[in-house]
């Protein structure tokens, strides 16, 4: 029988029970995104992306976790499938309800997931090295962006070798955009660019393009090459000795594990740039990379610049959450806004709190039996933002993606 | 002068790779009929199979020259006897099947051999012609699509069992019927084919390295010289070979990669319109 007390009674239960279930609970795991290529053509990626994500995110829950809260990470498998970023995209927004969501490799993925998490208010951030010029007050990179890349190479190359430069470079935005930059840093070094010439991603024959090199006899070689068919240029540079002629450098080299898939005498003397190499010496790489062993063993091929900033994005996120001491969105942007710093393998990192990317230390470095040589280091390097496009400090409504005005 | 030399070479090493890249899909699929999808990835294994045993300290030669091809002729055996033979005139299944079983093998070779085994440089040195260097490896390709090839023709031409083969292609049920093992000659052209395939992933190995997704770079390419070199595949794949290596890699000379990439398929596509059957559709009908 419903009497005017048991009614009562059962109302306020029953609106207790639905307080609960809308306030979380101070000890409830804090829910976070990540979508990494774990199959398909990008795995070589994929794989150490998500082995220094998944570190990052152990350190986090194993030194007592986030606010008190351990951190549970929904991990998509997005099969180097573009339709699968989206999908999982909207997941971690809609039905997970995630705090941050990190990863991508690719530019195109980057764009499909950067504009879905940016109408449905979920962070975004993006740890690889891209063309740079995205302005979004909702996304953050620690990747390095190529216009800083090529000017410290060209320097190096001027300082050894010479001026003239000949560019090889994959045929897509990040190539053809890396190549605008390369023909403006020759310029302003006062060098010249005495040939450039773009691959589709599958051409793997390259006598034609050897014999030009040969007949151009330019000072240095500089290549934007990517994906498994360009591999195949190392092998038939070697093969007709030109590795012993002419010197060669490289901004996307090394970031597969190519350092140890390729024999020593195809690839030694290739010059490099990158924010990481195993052989660092600082204290925290001497710590970090043997810690990174014990948990995942050796068989993991070579760590360079694009996994370990996978490191860094998941750390630099939670530094801001310690800060901001909750995990609500504009709080932590504002905390990364700060220019917010964390130490790590490859040195401090800094966000720029105008264009949300990343200050970092940066290496010169030098393919060597099986190993990266470093040979300089420049530290705190800038993110390229020319003629300051990007300023969210100044106007936090931009969306959108600047080319460089080259 | 030298310039020309080295076009040339470069040339003749153009139509040379594409040959062999394409010699086992010409048994496969110019004699047998059979679809294989996953010609890519025989390359592949093939690739490994050389990488890993060189790497495991056998000689070069002997890595590259017997097992590479045992190993994919092996894998050939088996795909044959329990996938490809049941679905023998079905070409719908055969496609499917094939395609699943490259997807099969991409995924094995990323998840058991990975991303990180070392492979081998080119060996052998260069030889200068001016200002132009080339690898005398570039040679060694060439003179093993050429042993290759007139090997596989002298032995179709002139051997009984040649002859055995090429009557059960050309009519199985006749061959049966005086005295063939036809099931038994598709199974042994089938791994003929494979250990073919192995063999050109291994001699391109040192010049075009080795991964898991490497055989997406090889398998279209094959298809469109073994379709556009027609009914009789040897002498038709080698006609294609030499024409889409050499308008390709002219094509890059002339002008830039993607040009090639382009002319290749112009190539293909006007061949096939005016020649439907493939070049031996018309031409050389009475060759191998």
């Amino acid at each position: 029988m419903l009497t005017r007390r048991t009614f009562i009674e059962g109302t306020a239960a029953t609106a207790a029970i639905s307080m609960l279930g809308r306030q979380t609970r101070a000890d409830d795991p804090i829910s976070v995104g990540a979508i990494y290529d774990l199959s398909g053509p990008l795995q070589g990626f994929g794989d150490n992306q998500w082995r220094c994500a998944k570190l990052a995110i152990d350190q986090v829950n194993e030194a007592g976790g986030l606010l008190g809260r351990q951190l549970e990470v929904k991990l998509y498998d997005a099969q180097s499938d573009m339709q699968f970023y989206n999908q999982f995209a909207n997941q971690l927004a809609l039905r997970d309800r995630v705090a941050v969501v990190q990863g991508g490799l690719t530019s195109s993925s980057r764009e499909v997931i950067r504009p879905i998490l940016h109408r449905l208010d979920t962070l975004y951030v993006y740890n690889t090295n891209y063309e740079g010029g995205v302005c979004d007050r909702n996304f953050f990179a620690t990747g390095a962006t190529p216009g800083i890349y090529v000017d410290l190479l060209l320097q190096a190359a001027a300082d050894r070798w010479g001026k003239r430069v000949y560019v090889l470079a994959a045929d897509y935005n990040y190539g053809q955009i890396s190549a605008q930059w390369i023909r403006k840093a020759a310029q302003s070094l006062g060098g010249e660019v005495v040939g450039e010439e773009f691959f589709p991603l599958d051409v793997n024959q390259f006598g034609a393009t050897i014999s030009r090199i040969q007949a151009a006899e330019p000072d240095v070689v500089l290549n934007v090459f990517v994906g498994p068919a360009h591999e195949a240029f190392y092998g038939q540079w070697a093969s007709a000795g030109m590795n012993q002629r002419i010197p060669m450098m490289s901004t996307t080299f090394g970031g597969t594990s190519e350092i140890v898939r390729m024999p020593p005498e195809v690839v030694n003397g290739i010059m490099v740039i990158g924010s990481y190499y195993e052989s660092l010496d600082n204290a925290f790489n001497q710590a970090w990379l043997p810690e990174f062993r014990r948990r995942y063993g050796t068989d993991y091929g070579y760590l360079t610049d694009v996994p370990i900033k996978d490191w860094y994005g998941w750390t630099l996120w939670a530094e801001a959450v310690r800060q901001a001491g909750t995990t609500e969105r504009d709080a932590v942007i504002e905390a990364l806004e700060t220019g917010i710093s964390v130490d790590g393998p490859g040195g401090p990192v800094s966000v720029d709190p105008a264009t949300h990317h990343c200050f970092m230390d940066t290496h010169l470095a030098e393919a060597r039996d099986g190993e990266f040589r470093i040979l300089q280091r420049y530290q705190g390097v800038a993110p390229t933002n020319p003629a300051a496009q990007c300023d969210l400090q100044a106007r936090p409504d931009t969306n959108t993606m600047f080319t460089p005005d080259i | 002068m030298d310039h020309a030399l080295v076009v040339g070479l470069h040339l003749l090493h153009a139509m040379a790779s594409l040959a062999l890249v394409s010699v086992g899909l010409a048994v496969i699929f110019g004699m047998l009929r059979v679809i294989n999808f996953a010609h890519g990835e025989f390359l592949m294994v093939g690739g490994y199979a050389f990488v890993l045993s060189a790497g495991a300290g056998l000689n070069l030669w002997v890595a590259m020259l017997v097992v590479a091809p045992a190993a994919v002729g092996a894998l050939g055996f088996l795909v044959e006897r329990f996938v490809i033979r049941h679905l023998h005139g079905d070409i719908i299944a055969t496609i499917l099947a094939t395609w699943g079983l490259s997807l099969f093998l991409i995924g094995l070779a990323a998840t058991v051999l990975g991303y990180h085994q070392q492979g081998v440089a080119p060996p052998f040195g260069t030889v200068q012609f001016g200002s132009y260097s080339i690898g005398i490896y570039t040679f060694f390709v060439m003179i093993v699509a050429i042993v290759t090839i007139v090997s596989l023709f002298v032995w179709l031409r002139w051997s009984r069992s040649g002859l055995l083969v090429r009557g059960a292609m050309q009519d199985p049920e006749l061959a049966a019927a005086l005295g063939a093992d036809t099931r038994r000659l598709r199974t042994a052209m089938f791994v003929l084919g494979s250990a073919l395939s192995g063999l050109a992933g291994a001699v391109l190995a040192p010049l075009a390295g080795v991964l898991p997704e490497i055989g997406a770079t090889y398998v279209v390419k094959a298809f469109i010289t073994v379709i556009s070199g027609g009914a009789t595949a040897l002498t038709g794949t080698t006609l294609a070979a030499a024409l889409f290596g050499f308008t390709s890699q002219a094509a890059a000379f002339l002008s830039r990669p993607v040009v090639g990439e382009v002319a290749l398929l112009i190539v293909a596509i006007v061949l096939l319109r005016l020649l439907p059957t493939g070049i031996t559709g018309r031409y050389f009908r009475k060759a191998l």
